[in-house]
């Protein structure tokens, strides 16, 4: 499997993804560059790029942030803001961070309406579904939560890109995703809305060896790194999606 | 009240050693094999041949003692086996807690600080493991036998229904059905949610299954062979084919009419939809017509390490259990190559068969040789 990846690895360096990525995306992050390309759009961040300002906020839970003193900075809201300023240049890109380990998403989405009063986003990127898979949650509840939150962010003028749980082959046989995710994707679909799915992306890395998920480390490179592919992926998904001139999405091209 | 004197259906034997296989295959997070599974090709999956072939058997065995010895003895035959499976229950959650400590005490990554919260139970074993004991506490992969405490425990005036007026109790079970998906009905769980399968609405299967096997199967003959049922069958089992290559295509997605997508979308398994009671149906339906009861190949060797593990479903049920925690072990501590996939697949299936081999060995020694037609199953009287 190793040499598979190589392969494929250095075929995505040499051919690259459909469509103008960054020239600079590592190629470690590229490998999943093509499960970011659902063709789905964001008229509303497409709206906020052409009048040059483009607010973003950060809805998450403990994986959307890193430990330690530089955890801010190495985790993946910082590195989503940081590509999107290099990818949308003359664009101002503020990108506010609502933060906070072990919610689930019905108290994430009872928090964001005072986030969406106080930072009034054109987009809200929205990472949910662990909490809820750990403690069990009623997955109606979960659902219901998903709607009241992506229908409060859509009253405040911001689109939604949620983003799923993380590959976590430790503790797969401890939290079972599988029904949050499902209910994630079939929220996303029904909103015709972008779904990032770190599962899908972080699952590819693991089969082909880019990352290392089993290793037992306090250290904070791996995870740094794995935060910056995300934090570019998610740049690249809003960058497509709001692009004018992409294909339609039933063309399925 | 005639005897039920029937030679065993070694079909389902047959299927629910094929359906042991496939849970454990889908009980390894992240098995490349598992691909190989039901789940991935419709809606259904092996749990509900599960649920319907032992109640199946369960109505077969206790149906038998009720006709025999009254309703308080068959009662308390089988609150004795629901007591089995409670035990069997804790025996899996103490190897899970096993499994768990030792993640909690090696693993460590600034990647996973928020998902290693699930370990935070450790720190009050007092609450986790009353909770567990109270069938509550819902860890991963652990719900069918709970389920079938549940489905036990209420069995008895079921079957009492079902001997003296059985589409009544056939009835009776589809309302309650109806009841539960309308006002919501399930068993609270630990720290919050649901139980996994409610036991309100999976009880359906059980009691058609146990309806089945008390005559039910007989009246419904001439509607299985049917050559318009069996074209339903065809065409629906064609369209949920469909619909789950929709789930890894995303191109073939496009050609689902929205209006289908919006109708069928969540296919809930917790409340057992009905559109996978559909897809087993239609499975059924499909098993019944090109498997005979009379089908050589069930006397021949190829079948026997399914039928033998389908004799013995309690413990092989719980043994894969336990190997599946073993193979995610392995994965994890060892190698994660497909190959790894492969064999500890394999060689999962390999210890469940051989474990059933020595079940039967320790059963011919214990009591002797008896008639192969009052071997109990799953929800018999003894595994």
């Amino acid at each position: 499997m190793r040499t598979r990846a190589a392969v494929l690895l250095a075929l995505a360096v040499l051919t690259g993804p459909a469509g103008p990525a960054r020239a600079d995306m590592p190629a470690e992050c590229r490998v999943a560059r093509h499960l970011v390309e659902d063709g789905l759009r964001l008229p509303g961040a497409a709206a906020a790029i052409a009048a040059k300002h483009l607010n973003v906020l950060v809805l998450g839970a403990g994986s959307s942030v890193l430990p330690g003193k530089g955890g801010v900075n190495l985790a993946y809201p910082e590195r989503l803001r940081l590509a999107l300023v290099e990818a949308l240049p003359g664009v101002a890109v503020t990108l506010t961070t609502d933060v906070t380990p072990h919610r689930t998403a019905a108290q994430m989405a009872a928090a964001l309406a005072l986030d969406l009063e106080k930072v009034k986003p054109d987009l809200l990127v929205w990472q949910t579904g662990t909490v809820d898979a750990m403690e069990g949650a009623d997955t109606d509840e979960f659902s219901q939560a998903l709607e009241k939150g992506i229908g409060a962010a859509k009253a405040a003028g911001a689109e939604t890109v949620l983003v799923n749980a993380q590959y976590s082959p430790r503790t797969e046989s401890m939290i079972a995703l599988g029904n949050y995710a499902e209910i994630m994707r079939w929220v996303a679909v029904q909103h015709e809305m972008p779904l990032f799915d770190r599962f899908a992306i972080m699952k590819l890395w693991a089969d082909f060896g880019t990352f290392d998920f089993f290793s037992a480390t306090k250290n904070l490179d791996m995870a740094g790194r794995v935060h910056d592919c995300i934090g570019q992926l998610l740049a690249a998904l809003v960058v497509d999606a709001a692009k004018p001139e992409a294909p339609p999405v039933s063309g399925g091209q | 009240m005639a005897l039920v004197t029937a030679e065993r259906d070694l079909r389902l034997d047959l299927f629910r050693g094929i359906a042991l296989w496939l849970i454990f295959l889908d009980h390894i997070p992240s098995n490349a094999v598992s691909w190989v599974t039901i789940r991935n090709y419709g809606f259904s999956d092996a749990t509900e041949i599960f649920v319907f072939i032992s109640g199946y058997t369960a109505a077969f065995v206790y149906g038998r003692a009720m006709r025999q010895n009254g309703f308080i003895v068959a009662s308390a035959r089988i609150l004795k086996r629901a007591w089995q499976i409670y035990v069997a229950h804790v025996f899996l959650f103490a190897i899970y807690l096993a499994e768990i400590a030792y993640v909690a005490h090696s693993f460590d990554n600034p990647l996973y600080t928020e998902e290693m919260g699930v370990l935070d139970f450790l720190r009050n074993p007092d609450v986790t493991i009353i909770q567990a004991l109270l069938l509550k506490f819902k860890p991963v992969n652990m719900d069918v036998l709970p389920l079938y405490i549940m489905l036990l425990v209420g069995f008895a005036p079921a079957l009492w229904l079902l001997l003296r007026a059985p589409s009544l109790a056939l009835i009776a079970s589809a309302v309650l059905y109806a009841l539960a998906d309308i006002f919501g009905w399930n068993i609270p769980a630990y720290p919050s949610g649901v139980w996994v399968f409610n036991p309100f609405a999976w009880q359906l299967l059980f009691v058609f299954g146990a309806w089945c096997a008390l005559g039910g199967a007989k009246r419904l003959e001439p509607w299985l062979h049917s050559r318009i049922t069996l074209g339903l069958a065809v065409a629906y089992l064609a369209f949920a084919f469909f619909v789950a290559m929709t789930w890894y295509f995303p191109r073939v997605a496009v050609y689902l009419p929205r209006i289908i997508g919006d109708n069928i979308y969540p296919i809930d398994k917790t409340n057992l939809d009905i559109l996978r009671i559909l897809h087993f149906l239609s499975l059924a339906v499909i098993t019944i017509n090109f498997v005979p009861r009379d089908w050589p190949a069930l006397r021949s060797g190829w079948c026997e390490p399914a039928i033998i593990c389908g004799q013995h479903s309690l413990a092989i049920f719980c043994l894969g259990v336990f190997l599946a925690f073993a193979g995610h072990f392995v994965f994890t501590e060892v190698s994660n190559r497909l190959l790894t996939h492969v064999i500890v697949s394999a060689s999962g299936i390999a210890i469940m068969v051989a474990a059933a081999i020595v079940l039967s060995w320790y059963k011919s020694i214990e009591r002797g040789p008896r008639p192969p037609s009052i071997k109990p199953g799953f929800a018999g009287g003894d595994a």
